[in-house]
């Protein structure tokens, strides 16, 4: 899919952000392009955009986590110079916490955000995650983080999935449960994402990507 | 079965236990654990449930204290630290025969320890976690869907015998996704009818019952906690789960737990491809610990290794389950750092796995 200079990643709680953000930034540098991935979770403890580290490091993409991701303290602590990062000219992908409590940290950028002309804020959406398997939930989650944020979004990420587990035939389950999000919220549906050999060929705006977080025994 | 969904394991112990008709739960957050009592303060609400976030662990051990005295099924979840203050309030629970669930999702300790995965509260939760003769029942899941069936199994258990029922998980296993489903039965929320114990009103019926653990008279004392050991008894004998894979004709048996479990079975499956003779035993039940099925799995062994995430724990109690009838080594990391597959590959190949 083609990114703003700026790509916002919000999403219900475990819809798979974090993958699609990995994804994100790596096609980016696959391209050529300078990228910095924002990890803005304060929400998870661990699986995080900040494991990637250095993954992203040897693909010569920036990362900025809170001070104290991934260590033993549970401190959000934030200390992202977003201005300057913007101002560089390079493309970035903030991954932001789940729901609207993950979206909070979000709101602390949103003036600077606004005043961003060339981005988008995608909220990822996967059917399988049992809070939000009903449209109408999803939709409400997404309400809340705009409301949290300050911030509206621009387009869906339909990311459902099982895990290890998924098939072309669970993706395709999905794609009525995310056009009904889209109905319910206007957002058009800027991405299907499926990892190869799982995208159904009536997804709409396919995006077929790799998954990257994953079990210490698989 | 309904259709699958993807869950993390925190997620997934807190809707088994509303499906388990579990109606009150008392928590106080502590990573990595906080999503369940996060899950149920938005799901309870929905079901007719009480969510409550108590002003302490120790609070919260003493309501469910009451409220399992009401004969209601209720549930407490916490991580290591948080479970060292909910001790009290647990040995109380036993003395006074009474049935609730509490979830341990352990970190690294002692003390503040750090918020990364660890299996070293497994002296603590196994042997009983607060004062006094008793046992408490511990139940040690590996996957998400186990965390859902363990919390449903863990209240059929607790109500059976009367007794604290310990889902014993990590932080891994709590925070990890995994698909998982739950049968489509409507959630009921539980009532006292089948306890005739419970303190829930006499209504002037019947014969007023008290919860209570303080005995005036040593032999009235002794003769409740002989009773109470018959229970065990009647546990250790009929209630213990594990599971053995390659068991029968492997060289090295590997005995694991909860997360460690899936690492070991990991460098197990490893193992094999490189034509080495080993074997995974893992024992799904802590207390009562599998001893009948552990003797069987290292029948034919010539070496036992244990594998935690901790300095050595369980060991022990392998040794005792096999009464040191074979060699029994031990592998482990501790303080958050999760053992590798290739590490235990490298321990069983070092044990003479190769041989």
């Amino acid at each position: 899919m083609e990114l703003s200079k700026l790509t916002v990643v919000t999403g219900h709680y475990g819809s798979g952000k974090t993958n699609f953000s990995v994804n994100a930034a790596l096609g980016i540098a696959a391209k050529g392009g300078k990228c910095t991935v924002i990890d803005l979770d304060i929400v998870n403890p661990y699986f995080r955009t900040a494991d990637f580290g250095d993954m992203f490091r040897s693909k010569g993409i920036e990362l900025f986590a809170p001070v104290y991701a991934n260590t033993n303290l549970d401190i959000p602590s934030l200390n992202i110079p977003l201005e300057s990062i913007l101002a560089d000219g390079g493309y970035v992908v903030i991954d932001v916490g789940g729901d609207d409590e993950g979206a909070k940290a979000l709101g602390r950028y949103a003036p600077l955000i606004s005043g961003f002309a060339d981005k988008q804020m995608l909220y990822v959406i996967n059917k399988f995650r049992y809070l939000t398997k009903e449209p109408a939930d999803a939709a409400q989650v997404m309400l809340e983080i705009e409301q949290s944020s300050g911030l509206r979004h621009t387009g869906l990420v339909n990311n459902s999935s099982l895990g290890a587990e998924t098939t072309a035939d669970t993706v395709r389950s999905s794609l009525g449960f995310a056009e009904e999000v889209s109905k319910l919220t206007g957002l058009p549906i800027a991405a299907t994402c499926a990892v190869e050999g799982a995208m159904p060929a009536e997804a709409p705006s396919p995006c077929t990507v790799k998954r990257y977080v994953h079990n210490l025994w698989e | 079965m309904a259709e699958k969904s993807l869950m993390k394991g925190n997620e997934a112990l807190a809707e088994a236990a509303l499906r388990a008709g579990c109606k009150c739960f008392f928590g106080y957050p502590i990573t990595p654990q906080t999503e369940i009592a996060a899950y149920l303060s938005k799901r309870m609400p929905k079901v007719g449930g009480v969510f409550l976030q108590a002003e302490s662990e120790v609070a919260a051990i003493n309501m469910v204290y009451g409220c399992a005295g009401s004969g209601i099924r209720c549930m407490t979840s916490s991580s290591s630290p948080g479970i060292s203050l909910k001790s009290e309030g647990i040995s109380y629970i036993a003395g006074a025969d009474l049935p609730c669930v509490i979830i341990d999702v352990m970190r690294g300790g002692p003390g503040l320890g750090g918020i990364q995965p660890s299996q070293a509260d497994y002296y603590q939760i196994t042997k009983g976690v607060g004062h006094g003769d008793y046992h408490i029942i511990v139940l040690a899941p590996s996957t998400v869907q186990e965390m859902a069936d363990c919390v449903t199994r863990a209240f059929d258990l607790a109500d059976k015998y009367r007794m604290p029922a310990v889902v014993l998980a990590d932080g891994l296993l709590g925070q990890m996704m995994e698909p998982v489903a739950f049968d489509d039965a409507e959630i009921v929320m539980s009532d006292a009818s089948n306890k005739p114990w419970a303190a829930n009103g006499h209504g002037n019926k019947r014969k007023h019952n008290i919860i209570n653990s303080l005995y005036l008279q040593a032999p009235e004392l002794e003769q409740t906690i002989r009773d109470r050991y018959q229970r065990y008894a009647e546990i250790e004998k009929t209630e213990t789960k594990a599971v053995a894979d390659y068991c029968d004709d492997a060289d090295i048996v590997v005995v694991a737990y909860g997360s460690t479990a899936r690492l070991a079975k990991s460098a197990v499956d490893e193992a094999r491809k490189q034509g080495i003779k080993a074997g995974a035993f893992r024992p799904v039940t802590l207390y009562p610990f599998p001893v009948n099925e552990i003797n069987a799995a290292v029948k034919n062994a010539k070496k036992v290794l244990v594998v935690e995430m901790s300095m050595g724990q369980m060991v022990d109690d392998v040794k005792l389950a096999i009464n040191c009838s074979k060699p029994v080594e031990f592998f482990g990391r501790t303080g958050g750092v999760i053992p590798a597959p290739a590490e235990i590959l490298a321990k069983i190949k070092e044990m003479g796995g190769n041989d």
